[in-house]
């Protein structure tokens, strides 16, 4: 293991969010900030408990989970694409790295980073709601897979896209969408039933679900199947990665 | 052992388009030596450099860098290359400081202040070391790279195009560094399409073109067969036929009689331009303009690709 080059990358990355705080911190803490203000307090304090829990503190998860995927995807995917854009990947892949190590430095630089901002956000969140965490290894491990997954798949995002307009695509049209209907802000009980059964097919209702049921042991589906949910993704993410990496796609000619 | 600094054998590179841009590539190069590939544009000189250091995959045939296999030992072999691209592609907002550790971290090796400063010192940027790349000016910035490609003590240096686009001070300081650095036993590796540069600056020369290394020698020798130059001598007044005094100098007489064209060799240089003149004066010649014409590299492939047809 090429250990120094791991450092030297990952270290560069946590470099350039000290350099870019608003855009990299502030901004995702504020957004958040005014989605309590106004779904928690102003439009919550109308809508009764959802499953015992004050809808303030229900959305809670959801809004880590939203900001967790979205600053994964947006970290790692800048991260590759911009050296491309600019020319200087030429010292990335000339260097006596290998791909393992690449990857290991980028998604763990963009991964650390969005779970920092997820707790941050969740230290936000416990100012305008009473929190509770029933779970908190399990909270854990779902922000810290959550993460690693998303941040993979901003990853594959950043290689794939030759254009700024493809690099923002994928996150503002799917992940956005699938994030508001996987159950970031409602129960599944709310929805008729064959919405119920409909909304199963988004990845996201799984991820909502089993982070949700590490503060408040509420569930839409089983915490186990959400486990395997989110494996299943990271695994799929990994076997793109490793496919991009062997055949070289489009990083070398 | 002395294994070469670099050894290729049978490279090849044939892009998705159909473009042949290696075509059986052979050459060796020694250590310490200063090598200049020397070709147009687009005759597979950066191609070459690409596909040495990982950047293109090649299409076939096999490459050592310090006789490790550039594919199979590709970390051991990298961490004996610097390369410094022809483009100049810069972080903006890094620090000269910072760029230069992270090439130094990237390329496997620990941190040294003491040989990052020393880099930095031998090509006058220490002053600069905390400003911001976008802040420099572009013969700094190529500096820059030269020094991030340094900053891991390589032993083969691979210069794609140094001095492309920089004028002729800047040039002449590049040229400089160079130098320092063949002192130091850094193996070069430098790109060029002047012929001038090659001249001044290579122990050999590897003429490339399309795909193809035509020959490769010894600079002095190259130039002495290649560098051919012409001396024109326009007339005050046409001559019929050239002074019987000048037979010695082989020169021709234009149709109209109005020049006289005189052929020599590029190293023979001022001395036998000089000779003649003297000749000239004294056989009451008098001039009316004078024009020297250098072949230029592309020329000189017409002149190889036709000889050897």
């Amino acid at each position: 293991m090429n250990w120094p080059a791991i450092r030297a990358i990952y270290v560069f990355e946590i470099a350039r969010t000290w350099r870019t705080i608003f855009q990299s911190v502030l901004s995702p803490i504020i957004s958040t900030a005014l989605y309590f203000v106004v779904f928690g307090s102003a439009i919550g304090s109308r809508i009764s408990e959802v499953d015992g829990v004050s809808y303030g503190a229900f959305i809670v998860p959801g809004l880590i989970m939203l900001s967790l995927m979205t600053q994964s995807i947006s970290n790692a995917s800048f991260a590759i694409y911009f050296p491309k854009f600019i020319g200087t990947i030429y010292e990335l892949l000339s260097a006596p790295v290998s791909y393992v190590e690449i990857v290991i430095s980028y998604v763990g630089a963009a991964a650390t980073k969005s779970v920092v901002l997820g707790l941050i956000i969740l230290a936000t969140a416990s100012v305008f709601v009473p929190l509770r965490i029933e779970h908190p290894a399990w909270m854990l491990l779902f922000l810290v897979l959550t993460g690693i997954t998303f941040s993979l798949f901003g990853f594959i995002i950043g290689i794939w896209a030759d254009n700024f307009e493809k690099l923002t695509i994928i996150p503002l049209l799917i992940v956005t969408p699938l994030t508001f209907l996987g159950g970031t802000f409602y129960s599944l009980k709310m929805l008729p039933p064959i919405w119920q059964k409909i909304t199963l097919v988004n990845p996201v209702v799984y991820l909502v679900s089993g982070f949700r049921w590490s503060f408040y042991s509420v569930a839409d589906v089983n915490v186990y199947i959400s486990l395997a949910m989110i494996t299943g993704f990271l695994v799929a993410c990994l076997a793109i990665v490793a496919w991009i990496f062997k055949t070289g796609y489009r990083l070398k000619s | 052992m002395n294994l070469p600094a670099i050894d290729i054998q049978g490279l090849e590179k044939t892009f998705d388009n159909g473009l042949r841009a290696l075509d059986a590539v052979d050459l060796s190069i020694g250590r310490g030596e200063i090598f200049a590939l020397l070709g147009p544009n687009g005759a597979g000189k950066t191609t070459l450099i690409k596909v040495i250091c990982g950047l293109t995959e090649a299409s076939a045939g096999d490459a050592w860098v310090a006789g490790h296999h550039f594919r199979r030992e590709f970390r051991q072999a990298r961490m004996r290359i610097g390369l410094v691209p022809q483009e100049l592609t810069t972080d903006a907002f890094e620090t000269v400081w910072a760029t230069t550790r992270f090439s130094r971290g990237l390329f496997g090796r620990r941190r040294d202040p003491a040989h990052l400063e020393k880099v930095l010192k031998d090509l006058s940027l220490w002053d600069k070391r905390n400003s911001m790349l976008m802040t420099l000016s572009g013969g700094m910035k190529r500096r820059v790279m030269i020094a991030k490609a340094l900053a891991h003590e390589p032993d083969i240096l691979f210069l794609d195009e140094p001095t492309a686009g920089v004028d002729v001070e800047l040039r002449r300081g590049m040229w400089q560094v160079i130098n320092r650095l063949r002192e130091q036993g850094v193996t070069i590796v430098l790109t060029t399409h002047y012929l001038e540069e090659a001249e001044q600056m290579a122990d050999r020369v590897g003429v490339i073109n399309n795909g193809q290394i035509m020959r490769v020698e010894s600079t002095e020798s190259l130039m002495q067969s290649l560098g051919q130059k012409r001396l024109t001598l326009e007339l005050a007044a046409p001559l019929d036929a050239v002074p019987d005094t000048l037979e010695g100098y082989n020169l021709t007489l234009t149709d109209d009689g109005c020049a006289l064209n005189y052929h020599y060799n590029h190293c023979e240089g001022a001395e036998a331009v000089q000779g003649l003149l003297r000749a000239v004066d004294s056989a009451g010649i008098r001039l009316h303009d004078v024009d020297t014409h250098e072949s230029s590299l592309e020329e000189i492939f017409v002149s190889m690709v036709g000889g050897s047809t």
